[in-house]
């Protein structure tokens, strides 16, 4: 039952926001509080995990494969856990950065169908219902990029649905020709089922159809171009919120289908999925170079990430798998804050042009400071969390003898971290273009507290890696060897 | 657009079409129909109210906001589903508070319980969403026509 948990907490928030329409303070406190039981429903599933291993859940108690089954192992339950705490995050942040007419619109109850999609994609055994989750995330997010009503966000919205549709239709046609193939929906089921059979028409196919749709959620190359077109035009809280989970859902697709279902291993999806990723990485890096505000920059940052995780899984060894998912995880926390943290420098200088801010450095050094935090972490500089992750990758990637892999990670590093630099000289050390007291406004808590919370986060991981390398390194495993997975879903049914 | 024939059948065909939806409703548990059609045919009478008599009075009809339908409706949905998680620790199970079981296995009673209400919810989310899609269509063109006039 507590699997069904983080579905049914975010709709029932986004009800009560519905219904609560007239208040706007009323709809802030309850969409808090659906927040803080998301996390806590999140904290509930983890420590099962923890303790006792994957476990499933059947929806009215048909068993698997015929109903729908709701597992969590340690990757689902990781990423619940960030889902949670990016959601408490973030809502706190809106209340300093969504307009009351914005909330009018349907911010919170939109935001909160969000989540339920994620946590449902993130949950689910079942690849049909996965496909569900997903659309319930794709109609809030159509919303939440529209619900401010600008010219430049209705602009932004029309490139991310065109795309979005498309991979839809390729995700839902891939479904329907491995139904076909095998008769079986459920994820553990179809291991099973597609044993020795990976060579054939219909499922390479699928498979194919498959990639091209979660590559395009995700963002991989080449078909990002989406991503940098739409992620700066929303509110700051929606950008976070679709930076730091959106993209990462289709990285969790991608590993879970591309390990649990389909066995990639020595066939021609690895070298795709390998100089997919390394491209990824590439055109990121490079296109975050050419960019002239901090959102866009960001945003071809974040594709440059995607690419670090697809590395790990199209390498496929448990240790490339660990570095892709321990990238992952902390690439949540890492983006969350970077958007955060723009969103507010944008609030005190006025915009988040390059050559419309700055003097940053000067009004507020100790918010300065908490900037760099998250992009050197972000750029892989030690002690942070992103250094772990880039260690992880190029010792995977040297265990397999490929240095030209090797030489694009610290490449696409050292690419993240001149543009980071850009960013520093632009908006926190240059005067601002008004004089030197354009800056005169201060931030309150619901803004510092979130950022502050996630800062800890980043440099608690980087410090305290062992503890986190460790998570990972069970993801990793349960990843490589999914026996547990499969008895949680199927182990009743017998 | 006035027209008195409209309006008068308008007005006669509603409970007519409720009752009818109701019925479809009622009937989709075993056969075809259900929440959905249902609900698609009770947004049916209300969309020809509207067409007749413009949007304000079909609000008016309506009485509830259509949003908050929607949002009552996915409420029934989850308690639909939490019922039988809360009874048999399984989501989604059904749960017939009325029906006792007899000694030789057959069933007797009322077949009213969660499933039913997850359907009736069904059946208010569909309602509410597309009247609510519908009249807001209605009232940016009806606003848009104004401009133009004047």
């Amino acid at each position: 039952m507590i699997l069904f948990w983080p579905v049914v907490i975010p709709f029932f928030t986004a009800i009560l926001c519905l219904l609560a329409w007239k208040s706007t303070e009323m709809q802030k406190g309850i969409s808090l509080a659906g927040a803080l039981a998301l996390f806590g429903s999140a904290l509930t599933i983890f420590a099962e995990v923890a303790t006792n291993g994957p476990f499933a859940a059947q929806a009215g108690s048909w068993p698997a494969p015929f109903g729908i089954t709701m597992v969590a192992d340690m990757l689902s339950a990781i990423m619940m856990l960030l889902v949670g705490f990016v959601a408490v995050c973030v809502v706190m942040f809106s209340f300093s950065d969504i307009s009351n007419e914005e909330i009018h619109f349907g911010h919170h109850t939109l935001t909160h169908a969000l989540f339920a999609g994620i946590s449902g994609a993130f949950l689910t055994g079942d690849i049909f219902n996965m496909y569900v989750w997903f659309e319930v995330m794709l109609i809030a997010s159509f919303g939440l990029l529209v619900v401010g009503g600008g010219r430049e966000q209705f602009d932004g919205a029309v490139k991310y649905v065109g795309l979005n549709l498309i991979a839809t239709v390729a995700f839902i046609a891939g479904v329907g020709l491995l139904y076909g193939a095998t008769g079986a929906l459920n994820m553990a089921d179809l291991h099973a089922k597609l044993a020795g059979r990976s060579s054939e028409a219909a499922i390479l196919a699928s498979a194919a159809f498959l990639l091209f749709a979660f590559g395009s959620k995700a963002a991989l190359f080449p078909v990002f171009f989406w991503l940098p077109a739409s992620y700066h035009t929303p509110s700051f809280s929606t950008s976070a919120l679709f930076s730091a989970l959106l993209t990462k859902v289709g990285v969790y697709a991608l590993i879970r289908v591309f390990t649990l279902v389909y066995d990639i291993d020595g066939t021609l999806m690895q070298p795709i999925l390998i100089w997919g990723a390394v491209l990824t990485m590439l055109f990121g890096a490079l296109g975050s170079l050419s960019q002239n505000s901090v959102r866009r920059v960001l945003g071809y940052s974040i594709i440059t990430s995607i690419g670090f995780m697809i590395f790990g899984l199209g390498l496929g060894t448990p240790l490339a798998i660990t570095a892709g998912a321990f990238y992952l995880f902390q690439d949540v926390l890492v983006k969350a804050n970077l958007f955060l943290m723009a969103g507010a420098t944008a609030r005190l200088t006025g915009s988040e042009l390059f050559a419309r801010s700055g003097g940053m450095w000067r009004a507020h050094p100790a918010l300065s400071l908490l900037f760099l935090i998250p992009a050197l972490s972000l750029a892989g500089v030690p002690p942070f969390s992103g250094f772990w992750g880039k260690f992880l990758l190029v010792t995977a990637a040297l265990e397999v003898n490929g240095y030209f892999l090797t030489f694009a990670i610290l490449a696409t590093g050292f690419l993240t971290l001149f543009a980071m630099g850009r960013v520093w000289a632009a908006v926190y050390w240059t005067p601002h273009p008004s004089g030197p007291r354009a800056i005169t406004g201060s931030l309150g808590p619901s803004t510092l507290v979130p950022i502050l919370a996630l800062t800890i986060m980043i440099v608690a991981i980087g410090i305290d890696a062992n503890t986190y390398v460790e998570l990972a390194t069970t993801v990793g495993a349960q990843i490589t060897d999914p026996t547990g997975y499969i008895t949680a879903v199927l182990g009743g049914a017998e | 657009m006035n027209s008195v024939i409209l309006s008068t059948t308008a007005r006669l065909l509603l409970p007519l079409i409720v009752i009818l939806a109701l019925f479809v409703f009622n009937r989709g548990h075993n056969e075809p129909g259900g929440g959905f059609i249902g609900g698609l045919l009770a947004a049916i009478a209300f969309t020809l109210v509207e067409k007749s008599a413009g949007v304000e009075y079909a609000r008016k009809v309506l009485y509830f906001r259509p949003l908050s339908i929607a949002a009552f409706g996915l409420g029934c949905t989850l308690v639909g589903g939490l019922w039988g998680g809360i009874k048999y620790g399984y989501f989604l199970k059904g749960v017939w508070p009325f029906i006792t079981k007899l000694a030789d296995g057959s069933k007797s009673g009322l077949p009213v319980g969660s499933i039913l209400l997850f359907d009736f919810g069904v059946f208010l989310v569909v309602l509410g969403g597309v009247l609510g899609i519908l009249f807001t269509l209605e009232e940016v063109v009806a606003s848009e026509t104004d401009l133009e006039d004047s």
